[in-house]
């Protein structure tokens, strides 16, 4: 990883050192229960607490108000099926979008295949969900609405508080799966006006296997697991305390830099988005160019497939010695036949969702590193383009943006 | 994810490109799918692949599997060269992805396209 560019930030991001000092002592000597009373897992309970309050100072919350899980995978979980559980005598209705995580559309097909009825809300274009379809959607059974803050692939922000307003007029509880933005902008769940948010370590800088959700004091949530007596009965389990300490660390330094990092970042951003639309031909940027992550560039290169560029970058060649790591929205990495819901949700054609890169940088990554990147990938597409059969310079497929007809693979093996 | 042959194969491709006035042209895949395939190909008097190109879009198996059944079918008569398979091309780069033998696995079948297009050309008198 020494001469690497790790581009793949919102997959997972290196842990801070700082955060893995923080650890360190909770994996080895310091090992004891918060959940005993003896003195030496007191230590433990007086580190987790410290966390907490970090934890909550990030997101404006009260550390009441804040239940450790392994990740948002658990805390998205816990919340669909926590609040479909408690609320089923209310309603049986949940709305949410076309392009969620697969953290929140899997468990509402879960939840579908047990009887609720999920209402999943179009985005625009640029991945935008309109606030008053979600307020048009809502109906007497409606016990819940559930939306990324920003989305991981595109990196489109959501128009939160506004939706927020929204739910809190019509008394809808309001789930916000933030693990994209904790510790990249700003959160404040009070300014957001949401109930419930899923957060995430490992997306910035912190361990992987420690998360929180956010719980609004008085919200209505079945626990999802049940056993101990921890985090006030609502969420069973021994604590992850080295990754729970090893959060709080993350929480406390990204509020420190968070205001520096943000205007850094957007710079490099919309440099490189700058450069691209400078320097490569037949291209389309995927996602809002300005309400979105700072971090966060995708675009898709007409006439060459993703996996195809992830691959050639991540290997070093005698021309480009440093291996870059870049996301694609292809099917091939997938692991199925179709491309990212997510870009196909935009209206994207298939042909243009399997040629995305998504870049998503890291405190660490300077200019320097991006130049690097982007005149390897230039290099990248310019050789598997000379290899394409369909691509033509200047087709302006990507200008033209028609819906594709799905994929019909099977039918071709 | 990939063997060694493989990313030799996806990384330093064989006989990418055109052969000029091709005698047969295959072409397969889909570019909804992300996998297109166009093989061309010239055959000598005693009906022996002369020459075989390549060009594809596509992931690294997709591209990789097109270089080795051009270099397996150079020089090959056209009965023989009907034969190469799937699965002679997968084992021929040491395996491939149990995902990727149907999706990305095509460039047998551009092959075959191509040398059916020849013999369209050329009908047995």
């Amino acid at each position: 990883m020494d001469s690497a560019i790790f581009l793949d930030n919102a997959a997972t991001s290196r842990t801070d050192p700082e955060v893995v000092s923080a650890m360190a002592p909770w994996l080895g000597d310091n090992f004891g229960s918060p959940a005993t009373l003896y003195a030496f897992g007191s230590q433990a309970k007086i580190a987790i607490e410290e966390a907490r309050q970090h934890l909550a100072d990030l997101i404006g919350a009260d550390p009441k108000e804040i239940f450790f899980t392994s990740g948002a995978t658990e805390s998205n979980n816990w919340a669909l099926k926590g609040v479909a559980d408690a609320l089923e005598g209310k309603g049986r209705h949940i709305i949410t979008d076309k392009a969620e995580h697969h953290s929140i559309l899997m468990p509402l097909r879960y939840l579908e295949k047990k009887g609720w009825e999920v209402t999943f809300l179009p985005v625009d274009g640029d991945g935008l969900v309109d606030p008053d379809a979600v307020r048009n959607a809502i109906r007497g059974d409606t016990v819940l609405v559930s939306i990324v803050h920003a989305n991981h692939e595109i990196g489109t922000i959501q128009p939160i508080a506004e939706i927020g307003a929204i739910t809190r007029e019509k008394g809808v509880t309001f789930h916000v799966n933030a693990a994209q933005t904790v510790g990249h902008v700003p959160v404040d769940v009070a300014a957001l006006g949401c109930d419930l948010l899923s957060l995430s370590g490992h997306k910035f800088y912190g361990p992987k296997g420690a998360g929180a959700l956010y719980a609004r004091r008085g919200v209505r949530i079945t626990p999802l697991l049940h056993g101990g007596s921890q985090e006030r009965k609502r969420r069973a389990g021994t604590h992850n305390v080295p990754g729970i300490v090893g959060l709080g660390k993350a929480a406390e330094l990204a509020r420190k830099n968070i205001d520096a990092e943000v205007e850094r970042l957007t710079g490099l951003r919309d440099y490189i988005f700058d450069s691209i639309e400078k320097n490569m031909e037949d291209i389309r940027i995927n996602g809002h160019r300005t309400r979105r992550l700072p971090n966060n560039v995708n675009f898709s290169i007409e006439g060459i497939e993703g996996e195809s560029i992830m691959l050639s970058l991540s290997y070093p060649t005698t021309e480009n010695a440093r291996p870059v790591y870049i996301s694609t929205g292809s099917a091939c990495v997938s692991g199925s036949l179709e491309p990212s819901h997510i870009l196909l949700a935009l209206g994207l054609p298939a042909e243009l969702a399997h040629g995305s890169v998504r870049i998503s940088m890291a405190k660490e990554d300077t200019r320097e590193d991006i130049d690097y990147a982007l005149s390897a990938l230039a290099a990248v597409a310019e050789r598997l383009r000379s290899m394409s059969p369909v691509y033509k310079r200047g087709n302006k497929q990507c200008a033209a943006g028609a819906q594709g007809d799905g994929c019909d693979c099977e039918a071709a093996s | 994810m990939y063997t060694e042959k493989v990313m030799d194969h996806f990384q330093n491709p064989r006989n990418m490109g055109e052969v000029e006035n091709p005698d047969g042209v295959g072409e397969v895949g889909n570019p909804q799918c992300g996998d297109v395939m166009r093989i061309t190909i010239k055959v000598d008097d005693e009906e022996r692949i002369e020459d075989v190109k390549f060009k594809t879009l596509g992931c690294g198996a997709a591209i990789a599997t097109s270089s080795m059944v051009t270099e397996l079918a150079k020089g090959k008569s056209l009965d023989e060269a009907q034969e190469i398979s799937k699965k002679v091309v997968a084992d021929a780069l040491g395996g491939l992805p149990p995902q990727k033998m149907h999706c990305s696995n095509l460039a047998s079948d551009g092959l075959r396209k191509a040398i059916e297009d020849y013999r369209s050309r050329h009908p047995v008198k």
